[in-house]
């Protein structure tokens, strides 16, 4: 483990925050712009403050202090018990620190990822609440099974399977953050005038120009995010990170292109916003293995994501009445899933491909098993204490008038609903 | 039909789990793990649709139309 280059690339991170910002904001409304841009940064401060004081305990740290029991001859390793308040920062090494430092930025990556959902109608104050429930509870439990030497780290050892891989985060910040999205957009319903008359009606985001530049930004953070991981969890060597950069970049432009292809084939024009979803789906699907595949196979897990995502955006929109305004269900959670089979299928292990899929299985299982539940019950549980949708006059004025006073573009009207009386 | 599918989910990932831990073959333990999986698809399934008729008595009240 490199200490420097480890510090390197965590430091690009934050521009995958960056990035993310603005394309939750570009796709959603103008008249919400300014806070979907505020929410998102609120769900980044406030899931960092709780991740450090009460989460980064639970989450541990590969060979660090933990929680076990015994069942069925076997020791399940399942919860961290590392100092809390940070002070693993200081008190176990400069590995710990590292590892602290890369979950705190996850963390705060995964509590962003279902602002875009709650786009136009999502308070601000259960935003916070909500993100603080995600960093204090849910992200550490499957941080610590994955990234924190928990049993699903384990699963050689207990249960003669190869270790789940999952080097970048797919399951552990993209699918959580998606599954999150996924039950905040049951919990809010739709926009006001989405599914008027029954029919889904297209509300296209304001500004795709800012979101295809946060496409850029996403690329600088997640290959350093993919990096860190490398080199901290899997001992990744500093010259193998070029395979890394490369096999992110090619899941990306794959992705995109898929998207690009997709939508040109279907709807007859290209749309900008669905093939920079792609860019990102293939982001998301190329981080669950990195550098552990060849770039042939990066290329194509990119293309299957960005194709697969275009029809899965349509049928969540179409018939299941989710109305995900920067489509984050399907790049994250989606993807995700997508990217950790892949893994399975082509990433360079030495286990069997059966077993490899197995255990990659056995990921995606605990991850709609007891993930999914666990998110939706605790924020169906917080939405029945702090509503999470805005009343009726917040769903007509915008949530930049309702609840910051003032819109993102004061100068301009840019659309029909600014001129209705206040 | 929401705790049903929310029990779906959950035995979906006990399946798994009991094949990991009682099979020893890795292509019997692959089908049980499957057969989780379909399980956990089912259960998805029917959370995703139990959600459908709420969405649009919800709204019916914020159109001010009759419920």
């Amino acid at each position: 483990m490199n200490f420097v280059v480890s510090l390197i690339c965590l430091l690009l991170v934050p521009f995958s925050f960056a990035g993310l910002a603005l394309i939750q904001q570009g796709l959603g409304r103008s008249r919400s712009a300014a806070h979907a841009m505020l929410g998102g940064i609120c769900a980044l401060s406030v899931s960092a403050i709780a991740f450090v004081l009460i989460g980064s305990g639970w989450a541990g740290y590969p060979g660090g202090p933990n929680h076990s029991f015994l069942a069925g001859g076997i020791t399940w390793n399942w919860l961290g018990a590392a100092p809390r308040w940070g002070h693993a920062a200081t008190d176990d090494g400069l590995y710990a620190s590292l590892v602290l430092c890369l979950q705190l930025l996850s963390v705060a990556l995964t509590a962003m990822i279902p602002v875009s959902t709650g786009n136009d109608r999502w308070r601000l104050r259960s935003i916070c609440a909500s993100s603080a429930l995600l960093a204090c509870g849910v992200f550490p439990l499957f941080a610590h099974w994955l990234w924190g030497g928990g049993w699903l780290s384990q699963l050689q050892n207990t249960l003669g399977l190869p270790p789940l891989l999952d080097v970048g985060g797919a399951g552990t910040i993209h699918v959580v953050g998606g599954l999150s999205a996924l039950c905040i957009a049951w919990l809010l319903g739709p926009r006001r005038g989405k599914y008027d008359d029954g029919m889904a009606a297209a509300i296209p985001g304001h500004n795709i120009v800012l979101v295809l530049f946060g496409c850029v930004l996403a690329l600088v953070g997640w290959t350093g995010l993919n990096m860190a991981a490398s080199l901290l969890f899997h001992d990744a060597l500093p010259q193998e990170l070029l395979l890394v950069f490369l096999n992110a970049l090619l899941c990306a432009s794959a992705g995109c292109l898929a998207a690009v292809a997709t939508t040109r084939l279907r709807y007859r024009k290209v749309d900008a916003s669905l093939s920079a979803n792609g860019w990102v789906a293939g982001l998301v699907a190329g981080s669950a293995a990195c550098g552990l595949i060849s770039p042939g196979a990066a290329i194509f897990t990119g293309l299957v994501a960005g194709a697969l995502m275009t029809f899965v955006v349509e049928a969540l929109e179409l018939k299941l009445f989710v109305d995900d305004p920067a489509g984050s269900i399907a790049v994250h959670a989606v993807a995700g899933v997508w990217g950790l089979l892949a893994c399975g299928f082509f990433a360079k292990s030495h286990a069997a491909h059966l077993a490899q899929l197995s255990s990659q299985m056995v990921g995606v299982a605990t991850l709609l098993g007891v993930m999914l539940p666990l998110i939706y019950l605790t924020n169906a549980l917080l939405n029945k204490i702090m509503p999470y949708r805005v009343d009726d006059d917040g769903d007509l004025q915008g949530m930049d008038i309702r609840e910051l006073g003032a819109g993102a573009y004061p100068e301009f009207v840019l659309h029909a609903d600014d001129l209705i009386p206040r | 039909m929401r705790i049903v599918s929310v029990v779906l989910l959950v035995s979906g990932w006990f399946i798994v789990m009991a094949a990991l831990v009682l099979l020893v073959s890795p292509s019997e333990r692959f089908s049980f793990i499957v057969a989780g999986l379909l399980v956990q698809s089912l259960g998805l399934g029917l959370l995703a649709r139990s959600f459908i008729p709420q969405r649009t008595a919800h709204l019916k009240d914020s159109f001010g139309r009759s419920q």
